[in-house]
């Protein structure tokens, strides 16, 4: 069915579409086609296939590295997670995010860069052998193709219930144009739809925080709208966290701090090379630094778009939303319809278009993002090492393209399997969580600690990931052991997955110790380029002070500061 | 090599086109139930503007230039 009969199609939908909005998405899809044809040329070889030339300015590769993150799922869960728990919900774009790309940019992103990995995997090969690489890269493979369909399949039904849009035709559509572009133009052409895509996410997003505080009176009169409808402490982003029951989240400062800003933050921004790979394709050791600076000043900004909408649903809309369950039973809406019901509320014929272009373009992107990662990961980390180490340049790029081919349909089955069994989503996406806060304890001592071994690197790992698995099942089995876990019976989920990472990286970060200190050292010249003070880091060059990645770190830190005193 | 600025601004280019478009049709013939809270203010007019002159100022600045032998 032509998507303009689709969108016409569409009758009890939150939204519905005229011709203008129609119009643009259809110009959208056109768009990243052409972007993709007209990059084909340019990814002959492995580097401009796998890591875009190693080519990109600091500004490409950081909103690039922003944008991989910044999903549709992402827009509108955090929108819902703003309604549900108030301005709480921010800590996961503030403290659980600038912090970590900071240490990125200053600490960790020169041995990324100087050691010319292709790879996260690819690092751990270099720093602790290949039982590490092999544990890290079949993980991320599996995980990563795995979320690409669940996301996929969500994202499917969410067009279905914004836009009346059939699943499959939401599926094979998306999936095939994300196939087709990242095939031909590798890496490239999925960081260019990126930066595309952050455009579009503004363009569209913006205008409902700026009408919304508008018909609202402004932030004050917010404030005072919000604490009649819910509560004070849904405008308050530290002073409710002294106890686990004077916040909507239940959660404690210390599971903010440590769980999320200390452990799952860092793991996710500094080790997962869904967004690691971004910055490797930077065109030299300043862009390299810069990138997560420059993405990490525009994370602060995101909350106007997603936090502030949830806020203002808050107030101004008239029906009260629920989780989703009770949406189903009641027949009303869920938290996460808050994104698109404010939109429908305020966007007229053509901004409605580029509101869910947006949508669209932040679930591309996102799918795009996991496709280039898993078939370089793929390609470098296990078909090369592991079953065919002497083809030539030429193969492994045809082994790239038609790894995206196989990765993307190993998606829409995995789409489907969904479809079949919702309960695997849960299962799925609280299984690529595992992997995550230990794999930054392997990382961190490889790069800080010279003592770490290879087999303490590949135990820690191991028992970091069974443990957090365990304590994940434990509380499956057993709901009451959440007071273990999570340190308080009345944790929420959120709550649980900050105490479960925290946990998790503690066993990570002491086996590998433990094992290391059991086992043989290697020499200060083997471990030359990986590991802190056995290094000589590269300087960004002589530049003037305001060109130095430090002092931009400076002004992000002061604004970051800043930001949570003023909202306190 | 097409700069990827040059991509960005047609989009907001084309974009902005056709929501401004649309926005001046509502705004010469306004519909009985715009079905949108705050439509006096005619968002669509303002914010499609906004992407037109932004689109154009990046297609134009970085459109792709012959190189000079």
């Amino acid at each position: 069915m032509p998507i303009a009969a689709m969108a016409m199609y569409a009758s009890s939908t939150l939204v519905h579409l005229s011709a203008v909005d129609v119009a643009i998405i259809v110009f959208y899809f056109a768009l990243v086609l052409a972007i993709g044809f007209y990059l084909r040329g340019r990814a002959n070889t492995g580097e401009d296939f796998f890591m875009a030339g190693r080519e990109m300015t600091a500004w490409v590769a950081g909103l690039s590295f922003l944008s991989a993150n910044l999903g549709a799922l992402e827009l509108m869960g955090w929108a819902g997670s703003a309604y549900q728990y108030g301005i709480l919900a921010t800590h996961w774009y503030w403290i659980g995010a600038i912090p970590a790309m900071l240490f990125l940019a200053l600490v960790m992103m020169p041995f990324y860069y100087i050691s010319k990995t292709h790879s996260v995997p690819g690092y751990l090969k270099l720093r602790f052998g290949e039982p590490a690489r092999a544990l890290s890269a079949v993980s991320f493979a599996f995980m990563t193709v795995l979320m690409s369909g669940v996301n996929m399949f969500a994202m499917a039904k969410v067009m279905q219930i914004v836009l009346g849009w059939d699943i499959n035709f939401s599926i094979w559509v998306s999936s095939l144009t994300v196939g087709v572009y990242v095939a031909l133009g590798g890496l490239r052409s999925a960081i260019f739809n990126e930066v595309l895509q952050f455009f579009l996410i503004w363009a569209g997003a913006l205008l409902i925080p700026i009408l919304g505080l508008y018909e609202t009176g402004g932030w004050s009169n917010l404030k005072l709208q919000i604490a009649q409808r819910a509560s004070e402490q849904y405008v308050h982003l530290w002073s409710g966290l002294g106890s686990f029951t004077t916040n909507p989240m239940g959660i404690h400062w210390t599971g903010i701090v440590f769980g999320l800003g200390a452990v799952i933050s860092m793991g996710y921004w500094t080790t997962d090379f869904l967004v690691v790979q971004r910055i490797l394709s930077a065109r030299d050791i300043r862009s390299a630094e810069m990138a997560p600076i420059i993405g990490a000043g525009f994370k602060m900004l995101v909350p106007i778009i997603v936090i502030l909408p949830g806020l203002l649903g808050l107030a101004v809309l008239p029906m009260k939303l629920t989780g989703e369950a009770a949406a189903a039973i009641t027949g009303g809406h869920s938290y996460n319809d808050v994104l698109p019901l404010m939109l429908a509320r305020y966007c007229g014929p053509g901004l409605l278009g580029l509101g869910v272009t947006a949508l669209i373009a932040g679930f591309m992107s996102g799918m795009a993002g996991n496709v280039s990662a898993f078939t370089t990961v793929w390609t470098y980390d296990i078909y090369r090492p592991l079953i065919n180490s002497k083809g030539s340049d030429h193969h492994y790029v045809n082994m790239g393209r038609w790894t995206t081919v196989i990765g993307v349909l190993i998606s829409v089955g995995t789409a489907y399997l969904v479809m079949q069994f919702a309960s695997i989503m849960d299962y799925v996406q609280a299984l690529f969580s595992f992997f995550i806060a230990p794999l930054f304890g392997t990382i961190v001592l490889g790069m800080l600690w010279k003592r770490a071994t290879g087999p303490g690197g590949f135990w820690g790992l191991l028992c970091g990931t069974a443990s957090s698995i365990s304590m994940w099942a434990w509380v499956k089995v057993d709901p009451s052991a959440l007071r273990y876990v999570a340190l308080s019976p009345n944790a929420k989920a959120l709550a649980q997955d900050m105490y479960q990472a925290l946990w998790s990286f503690l066993v990570c970060v002491t086996v590998t110790v433990l094992v290391s200190l059991a086992t043989q050292r290697r020499s200060d010249a083997e471990l030359n380029g990986l590991v802190y003070g056995l290094t000589e880091v590269p300087s960004v060059g002589d530049v003037p002070f305001y060109k130095k990645p430090l002092f931009w770190a400076g002004v992000v830190a002061v604004v970051f500061v800043f930001l949570n005193i003023l909202f306190w | 090599m097409v700069s990827i600025w040059f991509f960005i601004g047609i989009s907001l280019l084309v974009n902005g086109v056709l929501i401004l478009a649309a926005g001046i049709y509502q705004l010469v013939d306004p519909p009985e139930n715009p079905g949108v809270v705050l439509f006096d203010l005619h968002a669509n007019v303002w914010w499609g503007a906004i992407l037109f002159v932004l689109g154009a100022f990046y297609t134009i600045h970085f459109r792709p230039r012959r190189k000079q032998a």
